[in-house]
């Protein structure tokens, strides 16, 4: 198996609606796990997923995934699913038929799209309600639906477009439980989410966007790395705070060390995380200080947003 | 077996079996959109069998009238009318717009064609399980309609329209309206679809088609073959005694033969649906847009 056909790939994939950009020269690859979309409204996230999954088509660029394009349609939809944020559904249809009919069209027979309907119902936590119309659903019922149909053929890429919104806190983290068991078996699942919270917690990577742009793209903690204008963050929990943050002023690379309000810690801003490591290790053995936990501060997507694209939503 | 063998067993078959596939696809979209389509669309009903009501009214209110030969030869004239005047120019012009242009118009106005786009299945087997949907629905209505106005019509005249029926030409000018009426619901049906694919409203270019079938008959005769009705004159049992301006919706300048008729309405509906099927290619989920 070449890598390309564990892949999703986009190539210099541009998108515009007329005169108006949608993205603009997208170009990375995405190894299986959980990758997350962020980035304000109208970025391009929806453009994007709806490009991968063929419901548009890139004015520019070419759109890989595990190998197939959606120009072949058979064998792509069977490794894709995707739960989109359109919140509509074919009139007069109950949650079983929603997805059992698709299920018929793959080419399963009765009994194997019976068999796949009931378990997709029970993943999603839809069984008791499968047989009202979904005009009656809720919100959050309607999202999981939604989010049943997508998995119940078991797509090796499975898509999904702000899939949390909606949810009550007890289906949010039943939700996520199900992306992690997903992706746990090696699929791809690409999420868009506004909550990043919750993207930091469950996501291998993220795609950060602004107005059309890829603004930055890996893993979490590489992508922190990557941002040189903004100094990391490390917090510091020790016995001795005004010693150590006393031989941190000391280094070139130290902007900032502010001791805890409780005395027990120094917060410490650095241009080079791996210098002050090395500072630490030399302190620690010398004695002169007793460290109890040494933690990142700011190396998750809430402040790689921050300072990536800004509060406002445009790319700082 | 484990959900994921399945998976793989539909997988293993649909490769193994495309064509098995494709048509199995195609049978479960036609019920799906019968199942829509006959739920909807109250007036395409009404369209279909407004003439069969008026019928049933005369036939009630001129029970009294003398209902001999020449009464048969009258009303004979006054069906042809109505297949020819009225449902070929108007009930099944209209209905199949109406039935044909919202197959996927109207999905993307309902914002619910994207999951018609998510499922293996090749967007020129959507185009033809989508058309044999909406013909399967205008024929039945169109054929029941024309079999009601032509049994309200002859069951009036008692032994003597049974016997214009069945010994008479009266059971192969029904045959020959069924054929035509098909035929008008498979050509306007194509059309209509193709239609719907090149313009996000339908109704300017629907007036425009309704325009270039009425004034067909003026062109040179490679021109007329383009036009739906051309064909369906020539099929027609009964010529209508019409004269004047009102003449061009019945004169068939260049006759052809009926199996040239049939032959040439059916290529140039299957070449709408190629068309179609080209079409089908290029859109794009934008509901925004609509």
């Amino acid at each position: 198996m070449t890598p390309d056909d564990r892949q999703i790939v986009f190539e210099g994939v541009s998108k515009f609606y007329g005169e108006v950009l949608g993205v603009n020269k997208v170009s990375f690859s995405l190894e299986p796990g959980i990758t997350s979309l962020v980035g304000p409204n109208g970025s391009g996230k929806t453009t994007l997923m709806n490009l991968l999954t063929g419901l548009i088509k890139p004015t520019q660029g070419a759109i890989h995934v595990l190998g197939l394009t959606p120009q072949q349609p058979i064998e792509f939809f069977r490794q894709v699913g995707y739960c989109t944020q359109f919140d509509s559904f074919p009139p007069g249809t109950n949650g079983y038929d929603f997805i059992y009919s698709p299920l018929r069209l793959h080419g399963f027979g009765h009994g194997q799209a019976t068999r796949l309907t009931n378990e997709a119902l029970e993943r999603a936590g839809m069984t008791q309600v499968a047989r009202r119309k979904v005009a009656g659903y809720s919100k959050g019922m309607r999202q999981r639906i939604r989010l049943a149909q997508a998995i119940a053929h078991h797509p090796s890429v499975l898509v999904l477009d702000e899939p949390l919104n909606g949810l009550d806190p007890m289906a949010r983290s039943e939700s996520i439980a199900l992306f992690e068991a997903i992706a746990k078996q090696g699929m791809h699942v690409i999420i868009s989410s506004h909550i990043l919270e919750e993207v930091d917690r469950i996501s291998d990577r993220v795609v950060l966007m602004s107005s059309g742009y890829v603004v930055a793209e890996g893993q979490i903690r590489e992508v922190r790395r990557e941002v040189r204008d903004h100094p990391m963050q490390i917090l510091v929990r020790c016995s001795n705070a005004a010693r150590l943050a006393a031989a941190a002023f000391e280094l070139d690379h130290v902007v900032e060390a502010k001791i805890l309000n409780d005395g027990h810690g120094v917060l410490v801003c650095t241009r080079d995380a791996e210098q002050f490591y090395l500072l630490l290790n030399k302190i620690v053995s010398g004695g002169l200080v007793e460290v109890d936990a040494v933690a990142p501060a700011d190396d998750d997507v809430n402040s790689i947003y921050q300072y990536l694209i800004g509060s406002d939503g445009g790319a700082a | 077996m484990s959900a994921q063998d399945l998976v793989v067993r539909a997988q293993r078959w649909s490769k193994e079996q495309p064509w098995r596939l494709f048509a199995s696809q195609i049978s479960i979209l036609v019920r799906n959109e019968v199942r829509r389509n006959l739920r909807r669309r109250i007036w395409i009903y009404l369209l279909a069998l407004i003439p069969a009501l008026i019928i049933l009214a005369h036939v009630i209110l001129d029970r009294n009238q003398p209902r001999g030969p020449a009464e048969i030869e009258n009303d004979t004239q006054v069906l042809a009318g109505i297949v020819q005047l009225y449902y070929f120019r108007l009930g099944v012009f209209f209905a199949c717009m109406g039935i044909f242009t919202w197959l996927f118009r109207g999905e993307m106005v309902e914002r619910t064609l994207h999951y018609q786009f998510l499922v293996p299945v090749r967007r020129e087997v959507l185009v033809v399980g989508k058309f044999l949907a909406g013909s399967v629905v205008a024929i039945a209505l169109f054929e029941t309609a024309v079999l009601a106005c032509f049994g309200l019509m002859y069951s009036r005249f008692g032994s003597a329209g049974k016997s214009y029926v069945f010994d008479g030409p009266g059971l192969g000018q029904l045959g020959s309206y069924l054929l035509v009426t098909a035929l008008a619901c498979l050509g306007y049906g194509a059309v209509f679809l193709a239609l719907s694919m090149l313009f996000k409203n339908p109704i300017i270019p629907g007036v425009v088609i309704m325009g270039w079938e009425a004034i067909a008959p003026i062109f040179p005769a490679w021109a007329q073959a383009l036009s739906v009705t051309f064909y369906l004159k020539n099929l027609c049992p009964v010529s209508l005694p019409i004269t004047g301006p009102l003449a061009i919706f019945t004169i068939v300048a260049e006759p052809v033969s009926p199996f040239i008729a049939v032959l040439g309405l059916l290529c140039l509906t299957l070449a709408i649906l190629v068309l179609s099927c080209f079409l089908i290619h290029r859109m794009e989920i934008t509901y925004t847009t609509e």
